[in-house]
């Protein structure tokens, strides 16, 4: 099992497909960086113009830690396409070139060749989340230096004091990794159906799309299936930059306001991982070779 | 490595069917392959050869039958037994981005090796790429495709090789080296090989022991000596005029080796020596001949039993 896991990464790391979202990312990142370094203050202005009447900002309000909850807002949404380019094609794209039949006839079992594909894919989709975390956490760090973190929510403004950050964005970055698996294992298991890339990276695309505009939308119909849609709670990161406060109204570092609801979705999201992977390997081990 | 028990047969396919909805591509077929020999496995394209063959390397479930390579179902003990398979189905297609060279390292070590340096290069020496082991696969010709399939096919060691189609797509010389290299596998290695072919010359050149299939089924089956037996060879012959010369011949002393009604030319049935004889005597009663062309009695026999196929594919000439 661990032989065909290193092979399975020695492939994904020696194909230049996979080097598109890392590049993506790194440019994405570096652009919003870019903007933020030259006119940072006019957007910040902007964003908090309708709360300056009623609030006094004192220290650095664009801090890196402000610069990696913007990008994260940003990026989150659209790093499930970039990792459906390489899950989606996981075993597809070996159908199509023909080495699925090869890979068949070694000594290794169906349910072997699954659990190695998909570790493999889990290592890419970390590994592209450490590298969103260095760029856009670290680097900006780098480039803004660091200060209490101020988040408007929908209806109220949260404050994060500096020294209550850093272990919220590990949670953060943990919770996303569990988000992006669950795409990860969308992805794979519409591979295993297909004979071809395309076809499972569109439809994986198709989906999270479809569903996280169902997930967004505040119309009632909508709002009653939303907590059924795994789009829905691969935005629970953001609960752990929400804090208690007591009685008094005085915020409680090192608390999270929602914790439940971001263990419910994490444990939805891992059932939905199990399921996807689960029903892959079910199909794929009964599955006929034809190509 | 696994143990043969004495006499037991390598491969041994009882009752094998598979239905694809209402398309029954292989039905109740049954054959043994004994050790030792090359297996050739002749049938039309799409006469069921490819999925007889992906049955036996489980890429595709059978509908019914069981499968025993070794004297071990190969349900059961399917990894034992694929550590002592080599194969290429149809094309070898390989990791085009991968050198010859790292394909053929993620090949032995999926098959358990920790294979050396040394151990890789004797390998491309002995497929001919040696000079070419660094080069990404996607620039190789089929030819080179096919060889370092091979290559990947027999890294291992394997005491089984199956083969499927592997000639396809190559030019002449790449038949001819990948023929010689069979013939070497089997004389020099005592390898055994089961080899699909929709060529009979292919399959004859090299073959100890047929199968011949036809719409999924099996239409025959024996050692190679029995079934191109030379007392039995047909000899077609075309002249300038078949009618007359028919008639001739029917007053001659070869007139109980003509074979009649087959065709618009003139067929007789004789020993593969006495080809020579007849075509002295052919000259001596003024026949003017146009085309002599002996056939195998196999060949033969394959005409007749596929006559109604209205398939075109099977390559019977030399």
């Amino acid at each position: 099992m661990f032989t065909l896991l290193q092979v399975e990464l020695y492939k994904i790391f020696k194909r230049p497909r996979t080097y598109i979202a890392f590049i993506a990312i790194a440019g994405l990142i570096g652009i919003i960086q870019l903007g933020l370094k030259l006119d940072g203050d006019a957007y910040v202005n902007f964003v908090m113009s309708n709360v300056e009447q009623s609030f006094t900002f004192d220290g650095k309000l664009l801090n890196g830690y402000l610069v990696c909850y913007i990008i994260l807002q940003l990026l989150l949404v659209h790093v499930p396409l970039l990792i459906a380019l390489v899950a989606a094609d996981m075993v597809s794209g070996e159908a199509n070139i023909g080495t699925l039949r090869l890979m068949l006839t070694q000594p290794v079992s169906r349910c072997e060749i699954i659990l190695a594909k998909f570790t493999a894919a889990a290592i890419y989709t970390l590994l592209l989340l450490v590298w969103m975390a260095i760029l856009a956490l670290f680097v900006s760090i780098w480039l803004f230096g660091t200060d209490d973190l101020i988040i408007q929510k929908t209806r109220y403004l949260v404050q994060l004091s500096k020294d209550d950050i850093f272990w919220r964005y590990v949670g953060a970055f943990g919770f996303a990794l569990l988000a992006m698996l669950t795409v990860a294992a969308l992805g794979f298991l519409l591979s295993v159906f297909a004979e071809n890339s395309i076809g499972p990276i569109v439809a994986t695309i198709s989906i999270i799309i479809f569903f996280t505009i169902l997930s967004t939308m505040s119309i009632p119909i909508f709002q009653k299936i939303q907590p059924y849609l795994f789009t829905t709670h691969m935005v629970a990161w953001k609960e752990f930059f929400d804090l208690k406060v007591n009685a008094d109204n005085t915020a409680l570092k090192g608390t999270l306001q929602n914790k439940s609801q971001i263990v419910q979705s994490a444990w939805i999201l891992i059932a939905h991982i199990v399921l996807f992977v689960g029903v892959a390997m079910f199909v794929f081990k009964r599955k006929d070779i034809l190509t | 490595m696994l143990l043969l028990k004495h006499m037991e047969p390598i491969i041994q396919v009882k009752n094998l069917s598979k239905q694809f909805g209402d398309i029954v591509a292989v039905n109740d077929l049954s054959f043994t392959v004994p050790a030792g020999s090359v297996y050739g496995f002749l049938g039309q394209n799409g006469a069921g050869k490819s999925t007889t063959i992906r049955m036996l390397l489980s890429l595709i479930t059978p509908t019914e039958g069981n499968i025993r390579f070794f004297g071990l179902p190969l349900q059961q003990h399917r990894k034992e037994i694929f550590k002592n398979i080599g194969a290429i189905i149809e094309r070898p297609d390989l990791y085009g981005y991968l050198s010859a060279y790292d394909n053929l390292k993620m090949f032995a070590c999926l098959n358990g090796m920790h294979p050396t340096h040394l151990q890789l290069m004797n390998q491309l020496e002995q497929v001919g790429l040696a000079d070419r082991a660094k080069n990404k696969v996607k620039t190789f010709s089929q030819g080179m495709k096919q060889r370092l399939g091979i290559g990947i096919a027999l890294i291992h060691n394997p005491s089984l090789i199956i083969l499927d189609e592997p000639t396809n797509g190559l030019d002449p010389q790449g038949i001819a080296d990948i023929r010689r290299l069979i013939v070497q596998l089997s004389k020099e290695q005592q390898k055994t090989i089961l080899l699909s072919s929709h060529l009979l010359s292919e399959i004859e050149q090299m073959a100890t022991h047929i199968l011949i299939i036809d719409k999924g089924k099996k239409i025959i089956a024996d050692s190679a000596a029995a079934l191109f037996n030379p007392a039995e060879t047909i000899v077609e012959i075309e002249t300038t005029n078949n009618i007359a010369s028919l008639a001739i011949l029917k007053a001659s002393k070869w007139q109980p080796h003509l074979q009649l009604n087959r065709g618009p030319n003139i067929f007789l049935k004789m020993h593969h020596d006495q080809i020579p004889d007849f075509n002295r005597a052919l000259f001596n009663l003024n026949i003017q001949l146009l085309m002599l062309q002996p056939r195998h009695s196999l060949e033969d026999y394959f005409l007749q039993v596929t006559a109604n196929s209205n398939s075109d594919t099977l390559i019977l000439n030399h």
